[in-house]
């Protein structure tokens, strides 16, 4: 795939970039074939697709996770900051900065919702006042999580068990954060609620984000960037606002059409006649 | 009081002091389990490994001397005098450190994120493997273990209960072992340090982190082998503890890797996530099988003391099957 830089934009202002993967699992299943993707800093990249597109996967070889799935990369590199990170263990990529929130909200249920926070704190060595400051920078985002620092993570809310692995993220102090299907599951407002935060936090913090999202809609809005994968290919990327109004990704993704009603059986035509990926 | 009323008393403490003795045996169960949800079946057989070669250390026995005479034609056995207890005991914790790290190294860093019955298999594995090294290593003779601890009945303890008793009867005074006191002491200790080392300091912290969710771990940067190590290696400590208190109480002889058995009901009644529970589990099992076997025993043709437990755990199973002090089974619906 060819390099899009922008104007004025040189290869420096890349802060991950991820060089025709491969990601094979137990062997046999190939799940990426060959995707490159680049993430510019300070920006919020998203990563669309439906649902085995390779998403998660692709988050997973970059936080190198993937081998306690039996996966494994098998072509192509991972860069962080110009430097080969394919090999890093994962502690070793979160002291670099890269913090992977895995989707489907994986809070530590039996700890409470401050000592999540706290756990995100594992790897830095920093001081006890250091820690109580960003703890207080996290609540600021996360108000809610300040009223329920004491109670068990597991007994709390689909969206506060969100927030509480996004400001978990935080803690680490990371100038990545891999986000991956932050909307899962939630209520439409609170959707909305969360993908504010990671704005703020963009815009405030300078955390740049790579996002997977299903909610196409939503995940446009926030990104500035979009690629869009299906069977491990990406088939499309483009700023987010270009992508918006792509007449294909309308049709596919945003559920929109041309604007006049076409009857069910031309759309199903449609889609048999235009296969991406031929 | 009358002799009855003080036997029922006599009974009552030293089946505290047995279920102390579960309890030591039960905590390092409840330690592997909880930061990382394995039942690690070879807990028991890791507290007669260590005694074993507590034991080897401090008599100065070559390890391996069996196999080395046998294939050189030699007869080595003792390199001297044997060595001072403290060092020994060091040396004892270092081996156990090392085993720690062996079993992270060549088991656990390959079952990252299996099910639970993956690494339970693993550990009978491991159990069978340290019981045939043990054997290879330091022979399967009975041993003395002597580490300097009092024992043998308190005779003050018989002096103050005798005065108890009422007036004219032939009361003799009450019988406790104060090696099982000294149990019950280092229980207390190795209890408030493990809770408050797994409550307060970050390694605790991810610890129990890493029990709760592997992935998540590795996620915020938790490496999951340094913690596999430690947690080892602390369950280790604590099967030296065990190992030398039981060893000091019957000889180490392979028949205390069983002892591993009877922690499984300790266990359940306890909860497998909590060390007070397994302490509380302890006393009640040991309590609730000495007053059975004193009271209803001698009705029903007695050794109710083998079976007792596994009924008790039975019932619990049956009522709260996270036992008394168990983190409760979050599901959210």
């Amino acid at each position: 795939m060819p390099l899009v830089l922008e104007p004025g934009m040189n290869s420096s202002d890349i802060v991950l970039s991820v060089n025709n993967i491969e990601v094979i699992y137990d062997h046999v299943i190939l799940v990426l074939k060959g995707v490159s993707l680049e993430v510019p800093r300070g920006g919020v990249v998203a990563l669309l697709g439906a649902n085995g597109a390779g998403k998660t996967t692709t988050i997973k070889s970059i936080s190198n996770i993937l081998g306690t799935e039996r996966g494994e990369v098998t072509k192509g590199s991972i860069e962080f900051m110009g430097e080969r990170v394919d090999a890093l263990s994962p502690n070793e990529l979160v002291k670099r900065g890269v913090v992977q929130v895995m989707e489907g909200r994986h809070c530590f249920e039996h700890l409470t919702v401050e000592e999540n926070l706290l756990t995100g704190a594992y790897t830095r060595k920093a001081t006890r006042t250091e820690i109580n400051d960003d703890l207080e920078l996290v609540y600021s985002y996360f108000p809610r999580l300040k009223d329920r620092r004491r109670s068990q993570a597991g007994y709390t809310s689909g969206g506060e068990q969100q927030m509480v692995t996004v400001g978990r993220a935080l803690m680490a102090k990371p100038s990545v954060i891999l986000l991956d299907e932050p909307s899962m599951g939630l209520a439409p407002q609170l959707v909305e609620e969360i993908f504010e935060i990671v704005k703020a936090l963009n815009e405030k913090e300078g955390v740049t984000f790579l996002l997977a999202e299903q909610n196409t809609t939503v995940a446009l809005r926030y990104a500035t960037y979009g690629y869009i994968l299906e069977n491990g290919r990406v088939v499309m990327d483009g700023d987010a606002g270009s992508l918006a109004q792509n007449e294909d990704v309308k049709e596919f993704y945003l559920g929109m059409s041309g604007g006049d009603r076409k009857s069910f059986r031309d759309v199903k035509h449609y889609r048999r006649r235009k296969r991406w990926l031929a | 009081m009358s002799p009855a009323v003080l036997n029922t008393i006599e009974v009552f403490l030293n089946g505290l002091m047995a279920g102390v003795m579960y309890s030591l045996v039960a905590l390092g169960f409840v330690l592997i389990f909880k930061s990382s949800g394995i039942f690690n079946y070879a807990q028991g057989v890791m507290a007669l490994f260590a005694a074993l070669t507590l034991v080897g250390f401090q008599t100065g026995q070559i390890p391996f001397a069996h196999l080395i005479n046998v294939v050189f034609g030699t007869d080595y056995h003792h390199w001297g005098e044997g060595m001072n207890t403290v060092l020994a005991i060091i040396l004892t914790m270092l081996i156990m450190i090392l085993l720690a790290w062996i079993v992270e190294k060549l088991v656990l860093r390959y079952l990252v994120n299996q099910e639970p019955i993956i690494l339970f298999m693993a550990t009978i594995g491991l159990a069978f493997f340290l019981e045939g090294l043990g054997d290879l290593m330091w022979g399967a003779n009975i041993k003395v273990l002597n580490v300097g601890l009092p024992s043998g009945g308190s005779f003050w303890w018989e002096d103050v209960t005798r005065t108890w008793a009422s007036e004219g009867s032939d009361y003799y005074g009450m019988y406790i072992d104060v090696l099982d006191v000294w149990a019950a002491g280092i229980a207390v200790v190795l209890v408030v340090a493990l809770t408050a080392f797994s409550q307060f300091t970050k390694t605790g912290r991810a610890l129990r982190a890493v029990a709760d969710d592997h992935q998540a771990a590795l996620t915020v940067g938790i490496s999951l082998r340094t913690i596999w190590v430690v947690v080892w290696s602390i369950a280790g400590f604590v099967a030296l503890v065990a190992g030398i208190m039981w060893g000091a109480k019957s000889g180490v002889q392979f028949s205390l890797s069983l002892i591993a058995l009877k922690a499984l009901p300790v266990l359940i009644l306890g909860g497998f996530t909590s060390i007070p529970g397994a302490i509380v589990g302890g006393l009640i099992i040991g309590v609730g099988e000495k007053l059975f076997e004193y009271s209803v025993g001698p009705m029903i043709g007695g050794a109710t003391e083998n079976w007792f437990a596994y009924v008790l755990a039975l019932f619990f199973l049956m009522f709260r099957p996270q036992g008394l002090f168990g983190e409760r089974i979050i599901e959210r619906v």
